[in-house]
């Protein structure tokens, strides 16, 4: 008990000071992206002033720019094509690795831990490495530019980390439960479907937004493979590559509006997200 | 690490109780969950890479592709000897160990800042873990024209009100720009991985040693330090995977100009812009040797932690 009596004392007078290091180091950190949110709601003179202007009129102009009022080219086919890549994949992934991470974690293969590190080791495989040969596949067959050549690409990216996440998820699962079912003569898409997904439905709820998260960011696949039809939103964003000032509240509005996805799946899975980034070895 | 260098791989072997159809059935049936992925996954990394292998023997432009010929191992000949392709392998070397050490220091240094409680913790840590999930590109972009403007970016800005120097940022230190972005960006993940381990500790050894005496240093230095070192190399091992790949960021804020061009960055450009498809596999395969380097250190980081996880369940 005494020791909870001195934590309770040290606590608040050594934590103030570091609290507030926290706090500034928070504020630095985030400091650019308050400042581009700021500036997507400036007009373009506003928020291409030297000294930056903090207290300009705010303005809906970027987002109108954004979505093609001034009669640049649409992002909305774009973000729809980012959406059906992403979420087409994820639940690919999760279709294939529902079943896997079974096998490896509730009905062991033999080796399977061998297995498990097979697919950590196709993640450790740069992208640079493939993209050649997947890009004369394509040309040849007529798959360039189509959404669904991405599709499979994400799908290969996000499955290892899905399949890491989803057995250290199952393992958890108790066998019981599962032996029941059996007994009651389910088979396996039953006991998967009706007594493992209920379950574990938060591991896969995270595994499923990380796999979103990923698909959504990627951009050298989809700069490589993809052109008018089925570019996705970082495509779409490396329009604003070279662009001048007088684009820099559209550029700002265009960055937040395609990371909003992001940031909120990853705002929803913090906890979890360190899980599955460090590919399920980090609990 | 691919499957052609170790290929540990559960093959299906011939089951040894050749006159139990029911047994070899069993097997099959725990293994028939498996294989959709595992097909998957062979199909679709592991044959790309091997017809990599096979372009980097051959000269190969695809602008004359009639002109295809194999020629041995003078592709990375080429690459080793050529001076723009060293410099892009001693860039990607720089840009990752620099980038992965800042960012390691710092997220260390915020973890254990966030490990304590103090008013509005949980607000601080979403602050610190934005910057990780702002899309890749749109960061790039962010910190290109935002940041580093030097008319009317946020840096110069904040540095007119001090009356500092107003330097082109981009122009006079490239690689170093490009590092601080990925720095901002790669820190919350370290932070990530380091509370992870922070919290992981086991409290009552802590208290034991305060209740022993300890000073918070020599707590860290003796307690804290050693219980963090795998987590720490595994954020290290991980970044460096990911940022060895880095694409995005040197494609958006310099475009691979004014000696910022890394090794997937000249791979792009030597297929896409200069269409040499030879060339491009041989770096292509020199990137992949390089990550198995650290692959093969991070597997084994990965499958120490792993096997602790194993043994405790």
């Amino acid at each position: 008990m005494s020791g909870i009596a001195v934590r309770v004392r040290r606590i608040p007078r050594k934590g103030a000071g570091l609290g507030l290091v926290a706090w500034l180091a928070g504020i630095v950190f985030f400091l650019p992206i308050a400042w581009m949110a700021l500036t997507s709601f400036h007009s373009e003179q506003d928020a291409a002033t030297n000294p930056p202007s903090f207290g300009a009129a705010l303005t809906l102009d970027g987002y109108r720019e954004f979505f093609g009022a001034g009669g640049g080219a649409s992002p909305w086919p774009s973000l729809i094509n980012s959406t059906v890549a992403s979420v087409t994949s994820t639940l690919l992934v999760l279709l294939l690795a529902l079943p896997a991470a079974y096998a490896l974690s509730i009905r062991r293969v033999r080796k399977w831990t061998d297995v498990l590190f097979f697919f950590l080791s196709t993640k450790m495989l740069p992208v640079v490495a493939g993209l050649l040969p997947i890009y004369l596949f394509a040309k040849n067959t007529g798959l360039l530019d189509n959404i669904w050549l991405l599709v499979v690409l994400y799908t290969s990216m996000n499955l290892p980390i899905a399949v890491w996440m989803m057995q250290s998820f199952l393992a958890e699962v108790p066998v019981a439960v599962i032996e029941a079912a059996r007994v009651d003569g389910a088979r396996l898409p039953t006991i998967l479907g009706r007594v493992i997904a209920p379950m574990a439905l938060p591991g896969i709820a995270a595994t499923a937004l990380i796999c979103f998260i990923f698909s959504w960011n990627e951009l050298l696949f989809a700069r490589v493979l993809t052109g008018v039809v089925a570019e996705t939103a970082p495509v779409f964003l490396t329009g604003f590559i070279t662009s001048q000032g007088l684009f820099l509240a559209k550029v700002c509005a265009a960055s937040l509006v395609i990371s909003l996805p992001v940031l909120a799946a990853g705002f929803a899975a913090q906890d979890k997200l360190v899980q599955g980034l460090s590919l399920g070895a980090v609990k | 690490m691919t499957a052609t260098t170790t290929a540990p791989v559960a093959t299906p072997s011939v089951h040894p109780h050749k006159h139990e159809p029911s047994a070899r059935l069993r097997a099959w049936a725990t293994r028939a969950p498996l294989l959709p992925a595992l097909i998957f996954m062979i199909v679709v990394t592991q044959l790309p890479f091997v017809a990599t292998l096979v372009i980097s023997f051959f000269d190969w432009n695809a602008l004359y592709p009639d002109a295809r010929r194999f020629a041995g191992v003078d592709n990375y000949r080429h690459v080793l000897t050529d001076a723009d392709l060293r410099n892009s392998v001693w860039t990607t070397i720089l840009l990752t160990v620099t980038v992965v050490l800042v960012s390691l220091l710092l997220g260390l240094v915020l973890a254990l800042l966030l490990d304590r409680r103090f008013k509005g913790r949980g607000l601080v840590r979403t602050l610190l873990i934005a910057p990780f999930l702002v899309v890749p590109v749109a960061a790039a972009l962010l910190w290109k024209h935002v940041l580093y403007n030097p008319e009317y970016g946020l840096l110069n800005g904040l540095l007119h009100y001090v009356g500092g120097p107003q330097p082109d940022w981009i122009s006079n230190t490239p690689l170093l720009a490009v590092e601080a972005s990925l720095v901002w960006q790669w820190t919350p993940f370290m932070m990530l991985i380091v509370l992870a381990g922070l919290q992981s500790r086991d409290p009552e050894q802590i208290e034991a040693a305060r209740v022993d005496g300890a000073s918070d240093w020599q707590i860290f230095r003796h307690l804290t330090l050693p219980h963090l070192r795998r987590y720490l190399e595994l954020g290290a091992l991980l970044g460096s995977i990911y940022i060895v790949q880095n694409f995005d960021a040197v494609f958006t804020i310099t475009s691979g100009g004014l000696g910022t061009a890394n090794l997937p960055y000249t791979v792009y450009q030597s297929f896409y812009q200069a269409h040499e498809n030879g060339l491009a596999s041989a770096a292509g395969v020199l990137v992949v040797i390089g990550s198995i380097i650290i692959a093969t250190f991070a597997l084994r980081v990965v499958s120490s932690l792993f096997r602790e996880e194993v043994n405790r369940g």
